[in-house]
């Protein structure tokens, strides 16, 4: 039996050369930046895949090339054994669209500010012909208000009237409406003041064991990763670095990268408390350094890990755990 | 105590508007020592960066001060002119914005920039405060300062600029810093290295430091005592341990549950109904009354003062002796 989500091999370049003329007269190659590189996980039916990285690392790319927002450069994803690339499965992914949603970071952006909620709601609703009759759809819609704790009169007001939290709400609750199973959200919570990313994690969590949901969740921060993910991804300049069970991952991580980023993070718990900083900063994704892009920050890093790439293998890309040097 | 830098006394801040004036400040007190951190959280819209502007005389129009007395060292800033507040600004109060580019000249050298601040302010020769700024450079920890004085702006990456910005603001070796969420743009690993440094910073000079953000974990981090602000007005001020640890005030109570963290893990988060009401709909008597969970009659009438409780001060009154005897 397969994964519901399988990433095989990921990878997305982009072009970032200057124009053609400019290349000529200044005799410049073309210049690509890779933001993804042979990235591979699945994802079990029900469960909550994380990715974590500083900003830079890819993880957003991620998440686009998953919904089919963005064609990979090479590597495939699958969905329900679907495959998201293939011409010849057109047709079934068609069919597998209206099942995979995607919540943004900012609910305002992602909405016709001249639309009233209750038609943002029903547009998925009549997209996909999923109910006929505007009674059925005016009482689904109603429905899908109260899920996401709105009230159904709250169907007549514009996007502009709600605030941030209950517009992830609208949001939230417009993914719902074409019966999606898999929704994708890329940092859904960083605008939200701590109070509602409260209320909307809980409310994520809720709909999850009531409705069965599969989430992909993208986020920079771990402390919220933690309290949503049962399994986490760790990205680096482009790479998996880490993946581990979320229990594992904030117990015991391997990878010298997830460690000091776990360190770096400031906690409420850590009260005063004297940090040993981390050194360094990410590098320029244009021009990543050779071997294990985190060989210039590791204090475990030698020859080896400048000259040659670590493949992931039992959830670590680090050849110093894997010679157990770490 | 150590002695006093800074010193907020009822102040008040109103935005005039054709409807009339809205109080974004209430009657909001507190002291900075000698060496000191004040951090000062809250959601968006309580008030804390309209406290920072005001203590730093950049209250823009139709804002105005409208009651209270801010004192530096003991003398009255607050009513100073526009040419005299000028001096006291870069000179006595230091200040470092989220956003170091806004910050900086994008068109002057950085080194500059600083050699600008200190002649300015301090009597030293163009040599001298070339060395000087070479020192200030160093001293944030930026490497190969004798070299990077003479870069641009766009040449740092973002961690980098932040240093710079600090250097800049510790230019004339200000009394007074106001920071007002200096990490928040910056990535987690580049975030430690700048609270690191702003501490030690504080520590060895002496200088006073009020921390705005709405990041609890910064503020556990850094801070020494901590405002939590709500509508405009001090809920809860106290030394930061307790707070944290202990808080008080039915909303610091709320939001420190709601903060997912890395050390525990929770099922769910607490989460305060509703959100912050608008500067137009304060509710009468105590602000938070309509989501808080120990509301009574008292609440909705009479607005509660700030009283001593344990080593904080807090303003709620089930903490009034009268209440509890009763």
């Amino acid at each position: 039996m397969s994964a519901y989500v399988e990433v095989t091999d990921l990878r997305r370049r982009f072009d970032v050369s200057k124009p053609w003329l400019n290349r000529v007269i200044e005799r410049e190659p073309r210049k690509f930046l890779t933001a993804v590189d042979r990235v591979g996980f699945t994802i079990e039916k029900g469960e909550t895949f994380a990715i974590v990285g500083e900003s830079g690392s890819g993880k957003s790319t991620v998440a686009r090339m998953v919904v089919g927002l963005l064609p990979p450069s090479a590597g495939e994803v699958t969905i329900t054994g679907v495959s998201m690339t293939d011409p010849r499965q057109a047709a079934a992914r068609r069919r597998l669209r209206a099942r995979i949603q995607m919540i943004f970071q900012d609910p305002y952006a992602s909405m016709n500010p001249r639309w009233r909620v209750g038609k943002i709601i029903a547009e998925p609703i009549r997209a996909f012909n999923l109910i006929h009759g505007e009674g059925a759809i005016r009482a689904r819609v109603s429905e899908l208000l109260g899920l996401v704790g709105l009230h159904p009169d709250d169907a007549r007001k514009y996007p502009h009237e709600f605030s941030g939290g209950q517009r992830q709400r609208v949001a939230i609750a417009r993914a719902l409406a074409s019966q999606a199973e898999f929704l994708v959200g890329d940092e859904p919570t960083s605008a939200l003041d701590v109070s509602v990313q409260a209320q909307i994690l809980n409310l994520m969590r809720d709909l999850q064991d009531r409705l069965g949901l599969t989430y992909l969740f993208i986020s920079h921060n771990l402390a919220v990763v933690r309290h949503m993910a049962t399994r986490v991804g760790v990205m680096y300049l482009g790479r998996l670095v880490e993946v581990a069970a979320a229990k594992d991952l904030f117990a015991r991580p391997r990878h010298p990268y997830t460690r000091m980023l776990l360190d770096a993070v400031p906690d409420l718990a850590h009260v005063g408390r004297a940090r040993v900083p981390v050194s360094g900063e990410i590098p320029n994704p244009i021009d990543p350094p050779p071997g294990c892009t985190f060989n210039p920050r590791c204090p475990l890093a030698n020859d080896r890990c400048r000259a040659e790439v670590p493949a992931l293998r039992d959830g670590v890309a680090c050849h110093a755990v894997q010679e157990g040097r770490a | 105590m150590t002695d006093t830098i800074l010193s907020v006394r009822d102040l008040t801040v109103a935005f005039d508007t054709r409807r009339g004036p809205l109080t974004a400040i209430d009657r909001v007190s507190f002291d900075i020592g000698r060496g000191e951190i004040l951090g000062v959280v809250g959601e968006s819209g309580a008030g804390k960066s309209v406290t920072g502007s005001a203590v730093i005389g950049l209250i823009d129009r139709p804002g105005r001060i409208a009651g209270g007395e801010i004192l530096l060292r003991g003398a009255r800033i607050d009513n100073l002119s526009p040419e005299a507040m000028r001096r006291v600004r870069g000179r006595r109060i230091g200040m470092i914005f989220q956003d170091p580019l806004t910050s900086l000249d994008p068109l002057f050298r950085v080194g500059d920039q600083i050699v600008e601040t200190l002649r300015t302010h301090t009597d030293l020769s163009a040599k001298a405060a070339r060395t000087r700024a070479i020192d200030l450079l160093a001293e944030v920890g930026i490497p190969a300062p004798e070299r990077r004085i003479d870069g641009y702006p766009h040449e740092f990456s973002g961690g980098m600029r932040q240093r710079v910005v600090i250097a800049l603001a510790l230019a004339a070796e200000p009394e007074l810093i106001i920071a007002d969420e200096p990490t928040t743009a910056l990535d987690v690993s580049v975030q430690a290295q700048i609270i690191t440094l702003l501490k030690r910073l504080c520590r060895e000079h002496g200088t006073a430091v009020m921390l705005v953000t709405h990041d609890m974990g910064v503020i556990a981090e850094a801070a020494d005592r901590v405002a939590v602000m709500y509508a405009g007005r001090v809920a809860e001020i106290g030394p930061v341990a307790s707070v944290i640890a202990k808080p008080h005030h039915p909303y610091a109570v709320g939001l420190m549950g709601a903060i997912p963290t890395l050390s525990q893990e929770a099922d769910r988060l607490s989460q305060i109904p509703g959100s912050m009401p608008r500067l137009t709909a304060i509710p009468q008597g105590c602000a938070f009354n309509p989501r808080c969970p120990k509301v009574f009659s008292r609440c909705r009438v009479e607005r509660p003062e700030p009283i001593p409780v344990d080593a904080s001060r807090v303003a709620c009154h089930l903490y009034d002796a009268a209440e509890q005897a009763a």
